[in-house]
């Protein structure tokens, strides 16, 4: 049971900390709202062009007619999809990959230097090669998603097995465990902290992967919109598209988070 | 009855850089229920010793017997117990104690049974649904131990096995320990650094020179075989004779 029973010097030690949140938070919205602000005032009075600027009424009203003809949805629906298929099939082969390397040392040594090589490769340079293979569907734009994001899971994973304690694996041993004992019951429990940190990089890289999937071979999508509206000059919907592209970032990336949490409860 | 016997056994380590002897020549015999500690200068290869007799490392020369049988691979007749309890913090302190029997595929429910039992005798029930992070250290060497004897092995290994304990958890860890194992009569092997450690537990204490290790000495020690306690031992006179010699004959070694 902590004391309650605070002394008037804790009373305000309490309180200055309490102030101190409040006037980060304020700080951040106050941020937000001026930038905004200046924004709208500076397109209104003519300091800036409108037309080339935009300016945050005429983005709204962008959304607003999205919404009403129906096609808010459909285009946030086909990134949000795009990007969570390519994330789940990126993160489930890298893992399996990572596994593979874990497993035979022969495989790891062999294949070492490949990986360094594809990971330093620029893969938004793949997109066009997808395209021609795959045509301009959803599999280009998922394919693209993935390249992002399966090197840097089967390097995150690969060093997370590694470095997992040699003497608890020492301990299954001596029990007479096999390989695949000692990955089930240590490596793969050991490493589930990796396996956060690794979805949490490519929840972001297979957003990254999915916008430029769109833009080359979509005719839906975040990333269709935003090549759409600069085409057509549309700059209002190219900004508006850009502002639901971070909501729909900062929404994925707080859902693995919120699995994080889960796991880890779950866990202790 | 010789439960575990090491014949002119030699282990070779290779590395790019070269080979190096880590064990020589060892000769050591031991007895049923007997408890032998091995001190030495760290490096020795007195944990290679035990990862021998365990059957993880295959000896380079000689041979190792359980009961007879040459060792080949490790067995479901020895325990192994590390250097610290390295409890899996994602599983409760009843799985952790069920590891073994469950690699071993032997996690019956008359097993989980008997290791809940175990887990009451020695102070911990009430305590089968926490997590490791959540019980102190000596609490956890003893699920570690619970964990090694729930598999019924007749000999146990011990690499310093309190080693990450402090001292005041050392002894009585250390006593709890030696009087579970004498109760149901196991035969023991110890590594450890620690002379007085050695002395209070064992029937006889092992002493091994520097790499490459073999036995120096052997010093039968009187009080165990007449049923002292670890700590009891400690009091007794003689206990600093037989520290005094020991420790003479390490230190000759480190001047070297």
């Amino acid at each position: 049971m902590p004391n309650t029973d605070f002394s008037p010097e804790h009373l305000s030690y309490l309180r200055r900390r309490r102030l101190d949140t409040l006037t980060v938070r304020g700080t951040q919205i106050l941020l937000v709202v001026g930038f905004f602000a200046l924004w709208e005032i500076a397109a209104s009075r003519g300091w800036i062009n409108g037309f080339i600027f935009s300016q945050p009424t005429r983005i709204w009203a962008a959304v607003v007619r999205l919404a009403s003809e129906g096609e808010l949805w459909r285009h946030l629906g086909w990134t949000v999809g795009e990007t969570v298929l390519g994330f789940s099939i990126g993160t489930a082969i890298g893992i399996v990959v990572a596994v593979l390397l874990w497993w035979s040392t022969f495989i790891s040594k062999v294949m070492d230097p490949y990986i360094v090589v594809l990971n330093s490769v620029p893969k938004v340079a793949l997109g066009p090669i997808f395209v021609v293979w795959l045509g301009t569907t959803i599999t280009a734009v998922v394919a693209m998603a993935i390249s992002v994001s399966i090197i840097v899971t089967i390097m995150m994973m690969h060093t997370g097995f590694k470095e997992v304690d040699p003497n608890q694996i020492k301990l299954v041993r001596t029990f007479g465990g096999t390989n695949g004992q000692v990955l089930r019951k240590v490596v793969i429990p050991a490493s589930v902290p990796t396996m956060i940190a690794a979805l949490k990089v490519n929840v972001g890289l297979s957003l990254v992967g999915t916008i430029v999937g769109e833009f080359l071979a979509s005719k839906a999508g975040l990333g269709y919109l935003i090549i759409y509206g600069g085409q057509v000059f549309n700059m209002s919907l190219v900004m508006a598209s850009v502002l639901l592209l971070l909501v729909v970032s900062v929404i994925l990336y707080y859902a693995v988070t919120f699995l994080e949490e889960r796991v880890s409860r779950g866990g202790a | 009855m010789a439960r575990v016997e090491l014949r002119n056994v030699g282990l070779n380590y290779h590395t790019e850089a070269g080979e190096v002897a880590a064990l020589q020549d060892v000769n050591l015999t031991v007895q049923d229920q007997e408890f032998v500690a091995i001190v030495g200068q760290s490096g020795c290869g007195k944990s290679t010793l035990l990862s021998l007799v365990s059957g993880l490392l295959t000896p380079s020369r000689g041979e190792v017997t359980i009961d007879g049988n040459p060792v080949q691979g490790t067995s479901k007749r020895v325990g192994y117990m590390l250097q610290q309890d390295y409890l899996f913090e994602w599983r409760t302190i009843l799985d952790n104690a069920l590891l073994g029997l469950e690699i071993r595929k032997e996690r019956t429910p008359e097993a989980v049974d008997e290791v809940r039992e175990m887990l009451k005798t020695y102070g911990l029930g009430g305590f089968e649904h926490y997590y490791p992070s959540q019980l102190s250290g000596g609490m956890r060497q003893r699920v570690a131990l619970i964990r090694t004897l729930a598999t019924k092995p007749d000999v146990l290994l011990l690499d310093e096995p309190f080693s990450a304990l402090d001292y005041q958890n050392r002894l009585s860890v250390g006593e709890e320990v030696v009087r579970i194992l004498r109760e149901r009569k196991k035969t023991v092997l110890m590594v450890t650094h620690d002379i007085p450690e050695a002395v209070s537990m064992a029937n006889r204490v092992v002493v091994m020179t520097p790499r490459p290790g073999t036995i120096r000495s052997i010093h039968s020690i009187k009080m165990c075989d007449e049923g002292l306690s670890p700590l009891q031992t400690r009091e007794v006179p003689e206990f600093r004779e037989y520290f005094g010699a020991i420790w003479k004959e390490l230190n000759a070694d480190a001047e070297h």
